[in-house]
């Protein structure tokens, strides 16, 4: 696993880039990995992210679109607006969580 | 081993102008999803996604039928049962009430994995930006018009039409 350094601190992440450890992440990070795939931040795109993180914490794996608008509330298209063209990895990758595995 | 550059996921590549165009040709139950699953993966990945209801997969996108698609086991071998994973007999796959039965179990079994309806997953596709057509002849055989199926259905094409539209299109053919 390639460790890499983001803000002063060494961060551990998987080989595309991915954070591996929940607990290296925090929201300054998280506006900085945004910052890597020109996403801009805004209230919204932090509720998304904050409803990612403490999904994960409750299941142990990354919400899917769908989970995110049936469960998180944010609406595909909205999602798709928020973090263009590819919203379930970006979603992940700015929260510092694993790609999602769930098929829908 | 501190890299100068961070590893970043490549996520608006090349790939992205790739296109997939799937034929949904199957009107029961099971077989709305393998197109449905798939189109929307796509669409997740950023590939532009055209689906083309065609024959029976025309009650897919049909407002009212496609709330009302079925399932039964009747000629489908690969049908186990719940318990044991015993294959199913045909005969018992005749029985009356198997066929709601079997449409209500595979409902539940769908549920359960979070995986939505077949209405609920083309609101779905058709918020991520994804294309769905009817075909003609099918239109013509059955006596529909726009006007019976969804409102997000983009237009009733022929066949020529379609040729046309998935031009450079890799085609999924359900």
């Amino acid at each position: 696993m390639p460790i890499q350094t983001m803000l002063g601190r060494e961060i551990h992440v998987d080989d595309e880039g991915f954070l591996t450890e929940f607990d290296e992440w925090d929201e300054d990070l998280g506006a900085e990995l945004a910052k890597q795939i020109d996403v801009t931040m805004t209230d919204r795109h932090w509720e998304v992210i904050r409803f990612l993180r403490a999904d994960f914490q409750d299941r142990g794996e990354t919400a899917t679109t769908r989970r995110v608008d049936s469960v998180g509330g944010f609406p595909v298209k909205e999602q798709f607006a928020l973090f263009p063209k590819k919203p379930a990895k970006k979603m992940a990758y700015v929260a510092g969580l694993p790609k999602p595995h769930g098929c829908v | 081993m501190a890299k100068a550059k961070p590893l970043v996921p490549k996520f608006d590549d090349e790939a992205t102008d790739r296109k997939l165009a799937i034929i949904c040709s199957k009107g029961n139950l099971d077989m709305a999803y393998p197109g449905l699953v798939l189109g929307n993966a796509a669409l997740g990945e950023g590939v532009e996604v055209h689906l083309f209801f065609t024959f029976w997969g025309f009650d897919m996108i049909h407002a009212k039928r496609q709330k009302k698609m079925k399932f039964s086991p009747v000629g489908n071998f690969a049908m186990h049962l719940p318990i044991g994973g015993v294959r199913m007999p045909q005969w018992l796959a005749w029985l009356p009430g198997m066929q709601p039965f079997s449409t209500w179990y595979l409902k539940r079994e769908i549920k359960k994995l979070g995986v939505p309806t077949v209405p609920e997953f083309l609101d779905q596709i058709s918020a991520s930006g994804g294309h769905l057509w009817g075909c003609k002849m099918s239109a013509d055989m059955a006596g529909l018009t726009m006007d019976d199926l969804r409102e997000d259905v983009e237009g009733i094409l022929t066949a020529a039409d379609f040729i046309e539209m998935t031009d450079g299109a890799q085609v999924i053919f359900v």
